[in-house]
């Protein structure tokens, strides 16, 4: 019934464009002061909330058991061959949701911003169209467009609204990000010339010669690997989220993270399998430094988000990890891991946000003893701790215990070296709990602070369902992946069988490769 | 060739009234004196007018010669003249409220820009050596007198005798090219120069034509300020009054180009591979230098220079590709180009700061907070500069390098994309300054309508060219077949 609500308009382009009708809205709003204020906080929920709202009809159309793309628009853009085209599969749909879920929580956790509020919720609202666009596209320069403007509002929302350190961050994280998709986007124009196309169900058909495919990887991966981010191009990322504004750091980890491993998913496994099986033990060795010296680095930071900020690098490794076992359960790992990450370490980042606000330092030495003054903080922060150490019956758990044992039957070491990440990570996240929380409360200005409002346990309730759902009920979730992922697996499998068939010296490609690049 | 006179005046009518109507709005302005300045002005714009009209509406969609094959009348050439004719049409406009402020609002002003609008139409459509060197010495002359406008300011004369001194220098190393090419092929013709390179065949280019070539290349890179003939350009354009700084990013620069691609495409199309690694390297120095040495500066009109050798540097990446994609990346960069150009320097000159003209990147401090709507408009032009999508300087930018990786100049492909990154660099610099800084002094923005005007239109050209960016790649891409045969 409502399944069918979905079909029959561009509910695609509505999900996507729909915040870009709010931001105009804002736009129109006239004057300044409480009230002007007050209405223009208003319209950016409102419109977040029916975006979720939309996302959700979208979501209860969507047909599992099928690895085609659904919902599909397709108009010319570009000429002929360059399209405007949309749609989504089993792996796209939940970071839709993820998305349209984690911005409503933002506008909540906004409340805290009295500067320059129109144009926040303008930079945050273009932000969210220019997101869900990344996970429609089905268009490289489409995605491409999407993928990049997504700079633009951040930089803004880092620079503006940021830290004493921000206009360092905000222009580090810029640039970083910038120098890897330029060599993306060279990548795509080389696909553009060698295929005649830029459409990705096309290109999915496409085999490209085994030589080309590893630079077309490497390309795509400086963009990928610094978007995830991936050690050792990781550093502008705890830079980023110290400065960023909570609401920021939530939509940084939450989602724009995400894009890296879903570009991964999408991009580099379908379109150039060879290289990517050739380039596999370069992942898994990334991905396991990444999650150990990370960690690592977490177990002495002093500042609270800047410690999360190393717990979300090492997290991303496992994803990264997952995604190259080229496993089902590898993949579905990932993927709900990195659903599982955008609502966990979102929630971890409110939670600092919350004693942020009331103390104005994230400086870990400055708390202790919370639990005593705020009892339902310290409940809400426990469980996003508990779930990002991955203990069983929360969202973590699911998505590492798969990745594992996808890694298992890929390299038995990778995931023991891995494994050891999990302990690391247990530490460092009840290391911090425990100095935040626990403990004697020996600052007396720690005395004087409030318990959750209505306003913030509204903002955490629906993060601590999710991330009980997705642990205790995990199939739910994975069904819908369940298909686009076997799919996945099959056509790479398929064309690697293909291209190994008649190029039985195989061991000779790379070299050819470096030869066509010059 | 049979050509009757007529018919031969008839292809350059738009040409014709410019110079007519230049030559009529001297003599109004000489018999009504000191307060003509206005009426010049608006006769000025109606001339440009009624020649973009019949660039655009009359005359044949056909290749024409005319004037023994001295002239060519072509898409390509249609093409270049309606930016160029835009670009001089918005300059006279956004300079009144400027010079009427600064007390020299004269009426050789407009006249002046007719005469070099009259001689980059002739530039662009010359099809020989000596039309070459008349349009280019026309439009020249006319830009070092625009330059030391402000003839009692220190600056500006300065500007305008250093332009003058090495755009001698040029132009002699451009006639020394020349008179090569004509030594050691016996023709100044492009047509005939073509047909004899072609009988040839491959090795058709002696040493001296060559050298010829080398020198045509280097008179033709001072026009276009390109690496390693650049160094005018930041001082004239910091010296020179704002108004003809905007008018020199624009206009000439596309007309330049638009000679650039002639005068090498086609009558040495055949032996491009003598020529192209010449513009390689002239393009990635440029793009190079444009990126690093815009980083320290602190003068808006300065950073603005640097940052159009950059620009130049990413269009010839186009020529450097050559062929009918390259030539049409080129077309659509200048035009995204002239656009994005003509907005930013409209912003300029909306804007004064405790009374002056702004000049300094921290004249626009906090500008985000006391004019958001002024702010947001330069933020994109900042951002399309860089080459950020989704915004038009993106679509320029990926155009070149369509064009560039289709020959395979993977090298110079990449070179360029690093390159912007660090362009990016400066650009969001003034971004920061705007957005990120409190704001300091007195602020005002007089809104001169015409500025106002040019800079609405540039920026929501500039905002939504994403949403039908197809049409001008198709125009575009139908003017380069023309030129490419």
């Amino acid at each position: 019934m409502i399944a069918d609500l979905a079909q029959g308009w561009p509910i695609l382009s509505v999900v996507t464009f729909l915040p870009l009708v709010g931001a105009l809205l804002i736009l129109l709003t006239r004057g300044e002061g409480e009230a002007t204020e007050r209405s223009i906080r208003s319209i950016a929920l409102i419109t977040t909330i029916v975006t979720f709202l939309v996302s959700l009809i979208l979501w209860a159309g969507f047909r599992e058991g099928t690895a085609e793309f659904q919902f599909v628009e397709k108009h010319a853009w570009i000429g002929e061959t360059i399209t405007y085209h949309m749609g989504v599969d089993g792996i796209s749909i939940l970071f839709i949701i993820l998305t349209t879920f984690l911005m409503p929580l933002c506008i909540l956790a906004s409340d805290v911003i009295h500067t320059r509020v129109r144009e926040y919720m303008v930079a945050f609202l273009v932000l969210e169209t220019l997101m869900l666009g990344v996970f429609c596209a089905l268009d490289l320069v489409l995605f491409y467009l999407f993928f990049e403007a997504g700079l633009i509002p951040m930089f803004l929302i880092i620079g503006i609204w940021g830290g004493p350190r921000r206009i360092y961050a905000t222009f580090k994280f810029f640039l970083y990000t910038l120098l890897g998709s330029l060599l993306m986007l060279l990548a795509i124009i080389a696909i553009y010339l060698t295929a005649g196309t830029t459409d990705v169900v096309e290109l999915m058909q496409f085999d490209f010669p085994v030589g080309m495919q590893y630079w077309l990887w490497l390309a795509f991966f400086a963009s990928f690997a610094v978007k995830v981010p991936m050690w050792p191009v990781h550093t502008w990322l705890p830079d980023a989220h110290v400065e960023a504004p909570t609401a920021g750091s939530v939509i940084l980890a939450g989602v724009m993270l995400k894009m890296g491993g879903y570009g991964f998913i999408r991009f580099s496994l379908p379109l150039f399998p060879d290289a990517s099986l050739y380039f596999a033990p370069l992942m898994f060795g990334l991905s396991v430094v990444a999650i150990i010296y990370t960690s690592l680095v977490a177990l002495v930071q002093e500042d609270m988000k800047k410690l999360i900020a190393y717990s979300s690098i090492a997290h991303m490794g496992f994803i990264t990890m997952g995604i190259f076992t080229f496993t089902e359960q590898g993949l579905q790992g990932a993927v709900i891991q990195m659903i599982s990450h955008g609502v966990v370490s979102g929630a971890l980042f409110l939670c600092v946000g919350v004693v942020y606000d009331r103390l104005h330092t994230r400086e870990i030495a400055r708390y202790g003893g919370l639990v005593s003054r705020m009892p339902v903080y310290a409940f809400v922060f426990m469980l996003f701790t508990m779930a990002t150490v991955g203990l069983p019956g929360t969202s973590g758990f699911v998505g590492e215990f798969l990745i594992l044992t996808g890694t298992f039957k890929a390299s038995t070491l990778t995931a023991f070296l891995a494994a050891t990440g999990l302990i690391l990570g247990a530490a460092y996240s009840l290391s911090l709990y425990r100095r935040v929380i626990f403990g004697e409360l020996v600052h007396a200005d720690l005395k004087d602070m409030k318990d959750l409002n209505w306003r913030e346990i509204g903002t955490f309730l629906p993060l601590m369902l999710t991330a009980l759902w997705i642990g205790i009920y995990p199939t739910y979730f994975t069904t819908a992946t369940d298909a686009s992922v076997q799919n996945l697996i099959t056509q790479f499998r398929a064309k690697i069988a293909a291209n190994a068939a008649p190029a039985a010296p195989a061991d000779a490609a790379p070299e050819a490769g470096q030869g066509t690049g010059n | 060739m049979t050509s009757t006179l007529s018919a031969d005046l008839a292809l350059i009518i738009p040409e014709l009234i410019l110079a007519v109507g230049a030559l009529a709005l001297l003599l109004v302005g000489a018999y009504r004196g000191e307060g003509s300045s206005r009426v010049v002005g608006i006769g000025a714009m109606a001339v440009i007018l009624a020649a973009l009209y019949f660039t655009v509406c009359a005359g044949s969609a056909e290749t024409v010669h005319g004037f023994h094959d001295m002239v060519v009348i072509d898409g390509f050439g249609r093409f270049m003249k309606v930016l160029v004719l835009i670009g001089a049409l918005a300059a006279i406009p956004m300079s009144v409220d400027f010079l009427k402020r600064a007390g020299v609002d004269r009426f050789e002003f407009p006249v002046l820009i007719l005469l070099a609008t009259a001689g980059m139409m002739l530039m662009v459509s010359a099809n020989d050596l000596i039309t070459l060197y008349v349009g280019l010495e026309l439009q020249s002359l006319a830009l070092y007198v625009l330059a030391a406008f402000m003839r009692d300011d220190a600056r500006s004369t300065e500007a305008g005798l250093k332009y003058f001194v090495l755009g001698a220098l040029s132009s002699g190393m451009l006639l020394y090219g020349c008179s090569l090419i004509y030594g050691f092929s016996g023709t100044t013709n492009f047509t005939d120069l073509a047909k004899g390179i072609a009988t040839l065949g491959g090795h058709g280019a002696s040493i001296g034509l060559v050298i010829g070539i080398v020198f045509l290349v280097a008179g033709l890179a001072f026009k276009v300020s390109a690496v390693p003939f650049h160094m005018w350009t930041p001082d004239v354009y910091e010296g020179s009054p704002t108004p003809v700084t905007a008018f020199f990013a624009a206009a000439p620069k596309v007309a330049a180009m638009a000679l650039f691609l002639r005068a090498l495409t086609t009558p040495f199309g055949e032996i491009t591979g003598q020529w192209q690694q010449i513009i390689i390297f002239v393009s990635i120095a440029s793009m190079l230098l444009g990126a690093f040495a815009a980083i320290g500066q602190t003068n808006m009109k300065r950073l603005l220079a640097y940052s159009s050798i950059g620009h130049v540097g990413y269009a010839l990446v186009g020529l450097a590709a050559g062929g009918e994609q390259g030539i049409r990346g080129v077309l659509v960069y200048m035009t995204i180009y002239l656009v994005m150009t003509l907005g930013t320097f409209g912003v300029l000159l909306v804007m004064r700061k405790d009374g002056k003209p702004v000049e300094t990147i921290v004249d626009f401090a906090g500008l985000g907070r006391t004019h958001p709507w002024l702010a947001f408009v330069m933020a994109s032009f900042m951002f399309s500069l860089a080459g950020i999508p989704p915004l038009a300087g993106f679509f320029a930018k990926f155009y070149v390098f369509l064009a560039a990786m289709e020959q395979g100049l993977y090298t110079l492909s990449v070179i360029g994309m690093l390159s912007s990154v660090v362009s990016a660099f400066y650009y969001l610099r003034i971004v920061k300054v705007m957005y990120f800084d409190a704001p300091e002094g007195q602020l005002e923005t007089p809104l001169p309508l015409a500025s106002r005007i040019v800079v609405t239109v540039t920026g929501t050209l500039t905002v939504l060219y994403f949403v039908v960016p197809g049409a001008l790649v198709a125009v575009a891409g139908a003017a380069a077949k023309t030129l490419v045969r």
